[in-house]
């Protein structure tokens, strides 16, 4: 059932919404999260399609807001609401909302969603892309307990994590960070069966691939190490190695669906690990909306050390033989930001602080080789 | 486990799932229905969510000439055709690499030579580790042999650091003389930590919750005791006949069927104490301290009703009685229902009756609790008011349609104050996940992973035949079942037992 609504308001749209689901046959409410999309026009239907397939594991009312400020004066100067209600059919078990802000309203968006919002359910708030520079500070962001960004989505993803590191607040989260969850879950498997102690980390991918950052910084702050960033070509995450006492643990994944785990002493083995789709990633997601400590941890631990990170990359691909001229630039910043960052490591005083020794004694080496 | 070893394990890191370690599991019996409908499905669900580890292989051993690839199809099919998951190519091949199939009957020495030295290459080839399940999905009668003969071949003894465990479905016995020495048998073989018997109820996510429902919410467990509940019903009812079941459950019947486990099992769980931790050991703790306060009425005549379905008409198809299924002596005894009325004897429940019911060929499939409350004690409406206004309840419905609904009475808008039933109700479906993982897959999973909690021990078996072989000794010495039409909700001594005592059965 599709009902649209012009020149509305958020009153209104309610009073759409009751009557839509008796007309449905179902006045109860068994929703039990309202998911607010923050996006464009352009974006919006491929953000609706992945919340709409979340929603059959996540039953929600979902709100769209789409922001339409007006190209000239005139329209600037107005403000409307346009809505359009879904219900049934494909919009999965909940309930949508197409929110269109014209004009000034464009930048009051809270005022619409507020009174939209299902009482006492847990609200999340989707910002598929042009996140906002501190999410949490964000009108929309504190209405919310958890606030999804993708850092894949943007002009430069590896600044994007800086900035998010930096404006982090208990329920903020990215997606960037949920593609890596398979990953994880196999090489903390493959630590399970093989306990050796890791000496060093590499950790591959394509370039512009934020994930793959986030895996190199969640292994340097679980694991204590120094570990490599490289570059490959793709598709995403490419490869994993640990090397250990005993040998490399690797997990490679060329074809971006069939990896192979590689573990001394044992018989190489497939694992499948397909690239997942955002509405699984949303699924997972909604799944807990607690604080995600360990994401807050891992993009934390970069803020200092984002850049030496990637920094061991010059290292790296030198041996490789290929890519250096980005190694080159990155390794440039780096000397600077050096100082920088071993005085914020000491300075932040949860960080472990072998880590710090750890990873400076390595810079020192890099330094020394790439003069 | 090995978190504490494992630097990239971390308790605040829940999005981390549990996979289980390195390991296979080997199915006897695996050309049965329960292996290809629920075993095989349940196994790549596992995998297809990522909690498999890698390397899991899967030995199918039957009495059937197959190579490993045609074990390989037979899988695949059944995985297409009754997963939950969409099908994927790249889980598939993960899988499909580590099926082996042994061919052999369960006396058969060269074939377990031939499973052992599976297990061995497997051990080598994908890194299993040494640590394999074997799931009995065979008739009880062959269980003694297929333990022996894993015994004999050293198939039970887990090499330094790994684990062999078996997994055994029901019937456990059907007796408590006979399920005592199904737990001897099994236990000379394995140890009793190491024997996971299935009840797949306990797998369901509604008789999780049941716990969750009781004791991580305030609004409910000051109401659940002897001073609001009035009594409480546990139905499972099915719409089937005995099927295809003729020859297992001709001098089996309802009551060792289902009763045995099944409802003892809800009614452990729904009468027990607070455990003090949701670890296998506390929970089996508590269960058993309720099943031993579990007391059987006086007058079992009275109080327990049998009965067997006749000839009749069940939605709409003709379907014949019991004694005409095929393979079925004209003039069995068997009851393919039974109702039972229990006490709990503890300060927590004294005097208030469990009623317990079964059958087939009853009105519909449902498994449901229901806890049914006092009348408030002084109204002070009058009578004619409240002349629609039943008992409060709380019903737990366990299959179909999951979740939980709670009547109470409301006021019929109008003039008149008058006051009627009205229903709240939680449905699974509607606030969760549309498709929650199968009891299986939790359950295998859990046997990977060694986690015993949702699994009843041999003294819950034990226990509740303590219970019901009273019972069965008296109907075995006194009279017949009571006759039913199929497509009913059971014979009318049923309702007169209930009716003794001022209460009527909900129509479920």
């Amino acid at each position: 059932m599709n009902i649209d609504l012009t020149d509305t308001t958020s009153g209104e749209i309610n009073v759409t919404l009751v009557k839509a689901r008796r007309a449905m046959g179902s006045p109860a409410v068994g929703m039990v999260l309202t998911l607010v999309i923050v996006t464009d026009e352009g974006s919006h239907y491929d953000a609706l399609k992945a919340a709409n397939e979340a929603s059959k594991e996540h039953p929600s009312r979902i709100l769209v807001v789409i922001r339409r400020p007006g190209r000239s004066p005139r329209d600037r100067a107005m403000a409307r609401l346009d809505a359009e209600v879904r219900m049934g059919g494909e919009t999965g078990t909940g309930e949508t909302v197409l929110l269109r802000l014209h004009g000034e309203l464009a930048s009051h968006a809270h005022s619409v969603v507020l009174p939209l919002l299902l009482p006492d359910a847990p609200v999340v708030v989707w910002w598929p892309a042009d996140t906002p520079e501190h999410p949490s500070k964000d009108p929309l962001g504190t209405l919310a307990q958890r606030r999804i960004t993708d850092a894949a989505e943007t002009e430069d993803p590896v600044m994007a994590l800086r900035t998010r590191a930096g404006s982090y607040a208990p329920g903020d989260t990215d997606l960037a960070w949920t593609r890596i969850t398979l990953w994880r879950s196999v090489l903390a498997a493959a630590l399970d069966q093989k306990q050796a102690r890791v000496l060093r980390a590499e950790v591959q991918g394509e370039e512009y691939n934020p994930s793959t950052e986030l895996l190199a910084l969640w292994l340097a702050d679980r694991l204590n190490v120094p570990v490599e960033r490289t570059v490959s070509d793709g598709p995403g995450l490419t490869a994993v190695r640990l090397v250990t006492e005993e040998g490399d643990i690797c997990l490679s994944r060329g074809d971006g669906a069939l990896a192979r785990l590689t573990v001394p002493g044992q018989p190489d083995r497939n694992v499948a690990l397909h690239r997942r789709s955002n509405a699984e990633l949303i699924a997972e997601e909604l799944r807990r909306l607690d604080p995600d400590e360990t994401y807050a941890r891992t993009i934390r631990f970069g803020l200092d050390r984002l850049l030496a990170a990637s920094e061991p990359t010059a290292d790296g691909t030198a041996g490789d033989g290929g890519g250096a001229t980005g190694g080159e630039e990155t390794a440039e910043e780096t000397t600077e930001k050096a100082a920088e960052g071993k005085g914020d490591g000491e300075s932040a005083a949860e960080s472990p602080g072998e880590a710090v020794v750890d990873r400076s004694g390595g810079k020192g080496k890099a330094k020394g080789r790439t003069r | 486990m090995t978190d504490a070893a494992n630097p990239l394990r971390d308790a605040q890191d829940r999005r981390l799932p549990r996979i289980a370690g390195p390991s296979g599991l080997v199915i006897f019996g695996v050309t049965g229905d329960l292996s290809r409908k629920k075993l095989m499905p349940a196994v790549y669900d596992l995998a297809n969510r990522g909690l498999l580890p890698p390397g899991f292989s899967l030995i199918g051993f039957a009495r059937r000439d197959w190579e490993d690839q045609d074990f390989c199809q037979v899988v695949h099919d059944s995985v297409k055709q009754y997963a939950r998951t969409p099908f994927r190519e790249e889980v598939w091949r993960q899988l499909g690499e580590g099926m082996r199939f042994v061919p052999g009957v369960f006396d058969d020495d060269d074939a377990f030579r031939n499973l052992k030295a599976t297990i061995e290459d497997l051990d080598k080839s994908r890194g299993t580790g040494g640590n394999f399940a074997f799931y009995l999905s065979v008739p009880p009668k062959f269980f003694p042999t297929v333990l022996q003969q894993l015994k004999k071949h050293g198939l039970t003894d887990a090499p330094d650091g790994s684990w062999r465990r078996a997994v055994i479905e029901k019937p456990f016995g059907h007796d408590l003389a006979s399920a005592q020495e199904l737990n001897r048998v099994v236990h000379r073989v394995f140890r009793q930590s190491d024997v996971f018997r299935i009840d797949h109820y306990l797998g369901k996510e509604t008789v999780q919750n049941i716990l969750a429902l009781r004791f991580a919410n305030t609004m409910f467990e000051p109401l659940w005791n002897r001073s609001y509940v009035d009594h409480v019903q546990i139905t499972m009812a099915e719409d089937i006949g005995i099927g295809g079941r003729a020859g297992y459950y001709d001098g089996i019947g309802a009551a060792r069927d289902v009763i045995q486990n099944h409802l003892l099992q809800l009614l452990a769980l729904t009468a027990m104490e607070e455990p003090s931790s949701f670890d296998a050991k506390a929970l089996v703790t508590e269960k058993l301290k309720v099943l031993n306060a579990v007391r059987l009425p006086k007058d079992l005549g009275r109080y327990t009703v049998r009965g067997q379905y006749q000839a009749g008409w069940q939605g709409g198809r003709r379907v014949p009685g019991y004694l005409e299924e095929e393979g079925i002596d004209p003039a069995s005894r068997t009851d393919t229902y039974a109702a039972i009325k229990l006490e709990i004897d503890n300060r927590r429940w004294a005097g208030v009756p469990f009623y317990l019911r079964t059958g087939k060929r009853l009105g519909r499939r449902v498994t449901e609790i229901a806890v049914v409350f006092q009348r408030a004690p002084y109204s002070p409406f009058d009578a004619t008011d409240t002349r629609e206004l039943g008992q409060n309840a709380l019903v737990i419905r366990v299959q179909p349609d999951e979740g939980i609904t709670i009547r109470f009475g409301s006021k019929v808008p109008g003039t008149s104050m008058e006051i009627r039933d009205v229903t709240m109700d939680f449905a699974y479906g509607e606030s969760f996940t549309e498709s929650s993982p199968e009891a299986y897959e939790r359950l295998i999973l859990d046997v990977l992973l060694g986690d015993a909690n949702l699994f009843p021990r041999h003294q819950e078996v034990e226990r509740s035949w303590e219970i019901l072989d009273p019972i069965e000794e008296y109907w075995d010495a006194h009279g017949r079942p009571e006759p039913y039409t199929a497509g009913t909700w059971g014979p009318r001594a049923a309702d007169e037992m209930l009716a003794r005592d001022g209460r009527s059965w909900r129509r479920p």
